[in-house]
């Protein structure tokens, strides 16, 4: 795009009554056709699949037309977005054009819009709501832990529960920090008006929300019993509600690809004059990490559920031993995708935690360059790490040796996260404020789930501990206690820019303690439970563990209190308070904060030329050592 | 006002942390850590636990203490706007930081697996062909998990199949794990066994039972709906009474023996496909 | 209150609404059971309690709408077969099992429990005739209780039957089948679950899914109490 400043003034819309204005490609065509290629899909597979497999008249089930419903349903809801429009106009030969609903109101909102901003608040909240539903299905799953045999919901549909929250968490918090503040801040950052593939953009998120659905709709069809890891046999064996998850799975692992994709063109081939490697903000290198880590990985997870969907529909036997495949082929195929998944989850929670750090500790970034080597080297070892969850399984014992040592590898460059962390605080001038507070839960917290990684990592405590609460307190403690956390310090820190309006400072001090407090609680007790001999995803346990799980479930039930104290916040805040946000609040020389808020459509009126990265804080020192330290004036222009 | 030395004030209160935390952990925590002392892997076991734990408690120590010094030492004074020292990096201290965490996890991946190959396995599932094999005479139990019990075939007493886990104390114990349908996990928690149970595999650990007494028997990997009630009381008897035992057994069930397939490492019995 | 603030309010509360449907609608499904069936009490001398079952090869539509091919554990309940494998038994006392069975056999995948084990005299009695066990390949379906250490292995129609009953639910004095009869005790209180070990879940990977897995047709709950 050219430098040319573009102000001109949106015409004022022409009146027109609402059942035109609904007519077009937007959410409600969208969802119609969702509907119609539901029908359609049902339609197609009972002709295909119902007589050609006799173990579809026996079981009653039809997987291959539910599986078709939900593939034509997703194409209907996209080409009912809109996103069909610009590929067949491309082939009848029409020009290229840019801009789609870039400034038509609130209704940009609601369907496809290739503003990267508008994208970034659609992620935010799209990912916020099924956040919130898989933190409900959590409940549930502790009310039942209030009993040790199934009394509250029935065995069945708790290991739906237990399946749905974890893959639901992990299918939405993979693009958690991704899809809302890279989408919004990446550009900005390096000094870009958008994105390298805005449409694509836009796409990742109407996949996620379609994929979203999906899942939720497992419930109609018996629900899925693998949990989220979804390991075969089982999943072969498992009733029509296992295809939910597998089109979840497939649409997630889609939508990762092309955000991952997005972001790595965007940060390669976008960057304004002057912003060398070695200027970037933190923020956007954690994101290039975990955007090669999205290419990558996710591909293979979309691989790997096509040929469990080819197992369950058309008798295939990848996996089954009786047909001479092989129960290991998946938990190899799954875990090379999942161990780099976790990844994807970590590093960008490192992003945000140190680059929020020397705007509330007011020096720079202490160890640029480690934190980038951290980040690229926890990237490149993810892939070498994975047969970590499969220590105990049968694998080959020559192996055993090996991957414990890749995996205490890893904890090399992730501990250069935490030097970073101590060098910036050090002699630092520290104001606590909310996003500040939740970095430094964030470092205690990934420090507990770190540590109890290397437990897990040694082959012997593995023994012990795999397959047990001591693992789920393990992750928990990172991508909960790490991800999450971080990710709240990112709502707290840019929804006064993204939305130009400020939180009740009360309120989410309120949030974060009790969060803080009641997150510990629920979890500490879990590594006891794990050691203690509590398996994982059972609603049957020893009654001498009563206790402490009546312990856990309540502290649970406080945290998701403190969820609660945090909407009602954005409620408070956001809705009926409505308090202006300054322009830069925090008082930070990111070249975000340097643009107005609300921030225009093209982000700047001329592409800013960058003179150093933007962490330019601090009182100069005599003779300072270390790379990058120099004493000019604060950074971009706007 | 000179500012105080905050390196020294620092180190000095982690020392005393760390010399005062760590007998704790090696001499009360460490002893009561899991899994106990029911065999000798398990025993094995507590020692790495208690390794690990040293090895991590000085770590946290550094990271929860500075924590807490920097939230109390490098505040920003009421209403003040200044700035901190504009250091960028410190070449040495990344550099002794580096070397020493990776001495750390080098020395506790080598420990780790010294002590794997030490323990034959460590009571973990080896797989068919184990690295490390104890020698002298074993008792061969096989495993068999189905959905949604385990039952145990002793093949030196004529291959006869038992609902209930019996073992002697003091002999060394071969068990061969393989499951019938999908991947369950035996997990014997005070013996300090886990080998997971995949369908036409043979996952061989090993264990020597050391204390007479009732364990607690699990099933570690999501089996279907009653993964959770799959679970049995297993026992560690005397060589006699193992031995009285097993003639019971062989009594009671000699109907089901005669009706059982010979015994085999893996099963794969019909309908092993979509059956009816 | 601005208009905006209204507007926002108006579709808020809506979403609100309809989400919170939803949310009654989920937890509904989530903790739905099946019907319980208590078990009666025997008018012998002996005492003990009485339960009288029945399995089928279908289900049929109108005791399961959503899965009427699927094989089905019933109980009696004042004289209707009823859809439910929650029994209530009392605490330490003898349960006397009536079992009719209507289906075909599929056979054991672990011959092992083919022999009976945990009833009173570790017997079961087949159309009359006691017997410690029968031909593995002759099972049907099982009734288990591992917890208590109950295995009996139920035997099927044989496959040249005049009358088999096809679908739910099927009188004994209609169609051809076998009457065992076996007994267990119970003793402290508690929620055991039950189990059928024959890969009977016609259609799934090892015959162990679909009914096997759903709580309400191959497995259980004995409640002690």
């Amino acid at each position: 795009m050219t430098t040319t400043t573009e102000s001109a003034p949106t015409p004022a819309p022409t009146h027109r009554p609402l059942w035109r204005r609904l007519i077009g490609f937007n959410l409600l065509t969208a969802v119609i056709l969702a509907v119609v290629g539901y029908y359609l899909g049902w339609l197609l597979g009972h002709h295909i699949g119902g007589k050609s497999y006799s173990y579809e008249e026996k079981s009653g089930e039809n997987d291959v037309a539910l599986l078709l419903a939900y593939t034509f349903s997703v194409i209907g809801f996209l080409v009912g977005l809109g996103f069909a429009n610009y590929p067949l106009s491309r082939m009848l030969g029409r020009p290229a054009s840019m801009r789609e609903k870039e400034s038509a109101g609130i209704g940009r909102y609601f369907g496809l819009c290739t503003d990267h901003k508008v994208v970034g608040i659609q992620y935010l909240v799209g990912i916020g709501v099924f956040f919130f539903i898989g933190g409900l299905n959590a409940m549930l799953i502790r009310t039942e832990l209030l009993h040790t045999t199934p009394t509250f919901v029935g065995p069945n549909q708790y290991l739906t529960l237990v399946g749905m929250h974890g893959t639901m968490m992990m299918g939405m918090m993979t693009s958690g920090i991704l899809g809302p503040f890279a989408n919004y801040f990446v550009p900005i950052m390096i000094g870009a008006r958008r994105m390298a593939f805005p449409r694509i953009e836009a796409l990742t998120f109407w996949l996620l929300m379609a994929a979203g659905f999906v899942l939720t709709s497992t419930i109609f069809f018996g629900g899925f019993p693998t949990g989220w890891t979804g390991y075969e046999p089982l999943n072969d064996q498992a009733v029509m509600g296992m295809d939910s998850y597998i089109m979840f799975f497939a649409l997630v692992g889609i939508s990762m690809t092309l955000l991952g994709l997005n972001m790595m063109a965007t940060i390669i081939t976008m960057r304004a004059p002057g912003l060398t490697w070695s200027r970037l903000p933190i923020f956007v290198w954690s994101v290039f990490a975990t955007a090669v880590l999205m290419v990558l990985a996710a591909p293979m997870l979309v691989a790997t559920l096509l040929m469990a969907a080819l197992d369950r529909t058309i008798n295939t036997s990848f996996f089954i031993a009786g047909g001479g495949g092989s129960s290991y082929l998946f938990q190899n195929l799954f875990w090379f995708f999942g161990h780099p998944e976790v990844y994807i989850l970590a590093l960008p929670g490192f992003g945000i935690i140190l680059e929020l750090l020397p705007v509330f500790t007011r020096k720079p970034l202490w160890g640029y360059r480690l934190a980038v080597s951290g980040m690229l080297g926890v990237s490149l070892m993810s892939f070498f790490v994975w047969q970590h969850h499969l220590f105990v399984s049968g694998i080959n014992a020559d192996l055993r040796p090996f991957y414990m040592l890749s995996t205490e590898i890893i904890s090399i460059p992730t501990g250069f996260i935490f030097m970073c962390f101590m060098g910036t605080m050090w002699k630092a001038r520290t104001t606590f404020k909310v996003p500040m507070l939740f970095c430094m839960a964030w470092a205690f917290n990934f420090l507990i789930g770190g540590l109890s990684g290397v437990f897990l990592s040694d082959t012997p405590s593995d023994t012990d501990t795999h397959g047990s609460f001591f693992v789920m307190a393990h992750f928990h403690y990172t991508i909960m206690g790490g991800l999450v956390f971080s990710f709240f310090a990112a709502i707290y820190y840019w929804v006064p820019k993204m939305l130009g309006l400020n939180f009740n400072e009360k309120l989410a001090k309120a949030h974060f303690w009790l969060m803080f407090i009641a997150f510990n609680s629920t979890f500490m007790p879990l590594f006891v439970l794990g050691m203690k001999g509590m398996p994982r995803r059972v609603s049957s346990y020893s009654p001498a563990l009563h206790t402490l799980n009546v312990w856990v479930s309540i502290s649970a039930f406080v945290l998701g209190i403190s969820m609660l104290i945090f909407l009602f916040n954005v409620v408070y805040s956001l809705i009926f308070v409505r308090e202006k946000a300054e322009a830069n609040p925090w008082n930070s020389k990111s070249i975000e904060w340097q643009v107005p808020t609300p921030v225009p459509v093209h982000n700047f009126d001329r592409i800013p030329v960058f003179d150093s990265d933007p962490y330019d804080y601090g009182t100069p020192v005599g003779g300072s050592v270390g790379g990058g330290g120099r004493a000019a004036p604060a950074g971009a222009g706007a | 006002m000179t500012e105080p030395n905050h390196a020294r004030r620092f180190t000095t209160i982690w020392a005393i942390a760390t010399i005062v935390a760590m007998p704790i952990v090696i001499l009360v925590i460490g002893p009561i850590m899991p899994p106990g002392n029911g065999s000798e892997q398990a025993s094995g076991k507590v020692t790495d636990n208690t390794v690990l734990l040293a090895m991590a408690t000085p770590v946290l120590l550094l990271v929860t203490i500075y924590l807490l010094y920097a939230t109390f030492a490098f505040r920003q004074e009421k209403g003040a706007a200044l700035e901190g020292p504009a250091v960028r990096g410190d070449a040495r201290i990344q550099t002794t930081w580096i070397v020493v965490t990776s001495l750390l996890v080098l020395s506790l991946a080598g420990y780790g697996s010294v002590r794997l190959l030490s323990d034959y396995g460590a009571g973990s599932g080896s797989g068919p062909t184990p690295l490390t094999v104890p020698s002298g005479p074993k008792l061969k139990v096989q495993v068999i998990a189905q959905q949604w019990a385990f039952t145990y075939r002793y093949p030196q007493y004529g291959g006869i199949e038992t609902p209930h886990l019996v073992l002697p104390v003091g002999e060394m114990v071969e068990l061969h794990v393989t499951s019938l349908d999908v991947i369950h996990s035996f997990w014997a928690l005070q013996l300090g066994v886990k080998a997971d149970a995949n369908p036409d595999v043979d996952n061989v650990a090993f264990v020597r039972p050391t204390k007479l007494q009732t364990f607690e028997i699990r099933c570690a990997e999501l089996c279907g709906i009653w993964h959770g009630a799959m679970f049995d009381r297993g026992k560690v008897v005397s060589p006699t009474a193992f031995n009285t035992w097993m003639s019971q057994m062989q009594t009671k069930f000699a109907t089901a023996t005669k009706a059982l397939p010979p015994y085999s490492r893996t099963y794969l019995p019909e309908p092993t496909r979509r059956g009816g | 209150m601005s208009v905006f603030a209204k507007k926002v309010l108006g579709v808020g509360l809506s979403v609100v609404l309809v989400g919170i449907l939803i949310g009654l609608y989920v937890a509904n499904w989530a903790t739905s059971f099946p019907p319980s069936t208590a078990a009666t009490n025997a008018p012998t001398a002996g005492g003990g309690s009485n339960l009288t079952l029945e399995t089928v090869a279908a289900v049929g539509p109108q005791l399961s709408p959503s899965h009427p091919t699927w094989v089905s554990y019933l109980a009696r309940q004042n004289g209707q077969w009823v859809h439910s494998t929650t029994y209530i038994v009392p605490a330490n006392t003898v349960v006397h099992v009536t079992l009719y069975q209507f289906d075909s056999p599929t056979g054991l995948r672990n011959p092992f429990l083919s022999q009976v084990q945990g009833t009173v005299g570790g017997t079961e009695s087949i159309d009359g005739k006691l017997t410690n066990g029968i031909p593995p390949e002759e099972a049907s379906h099982t009734f288990a209780v591992p917890e208590l250490g109950v295995f009996v292995p139920l035997p099927g129609v044989s496959e040249e039957a005049k009358h088999p009953c096809e679908e739910a639910p099927c009188e004994p004095s209609k169609y051809d089948h076998r009457t065992i009869t076996f007994s267990f005790k119970t003793g402290k209180k508690g929620r055991f679950r039950w189990q059928c070990f024959v890969p009977c879940g016609a259609g799934y990977i090892a015959g162990n899914g679909g009914p096997m897995q759903t709580l309400g047709y191959m497995g259980g709950f004995i409640d002690v109490v």
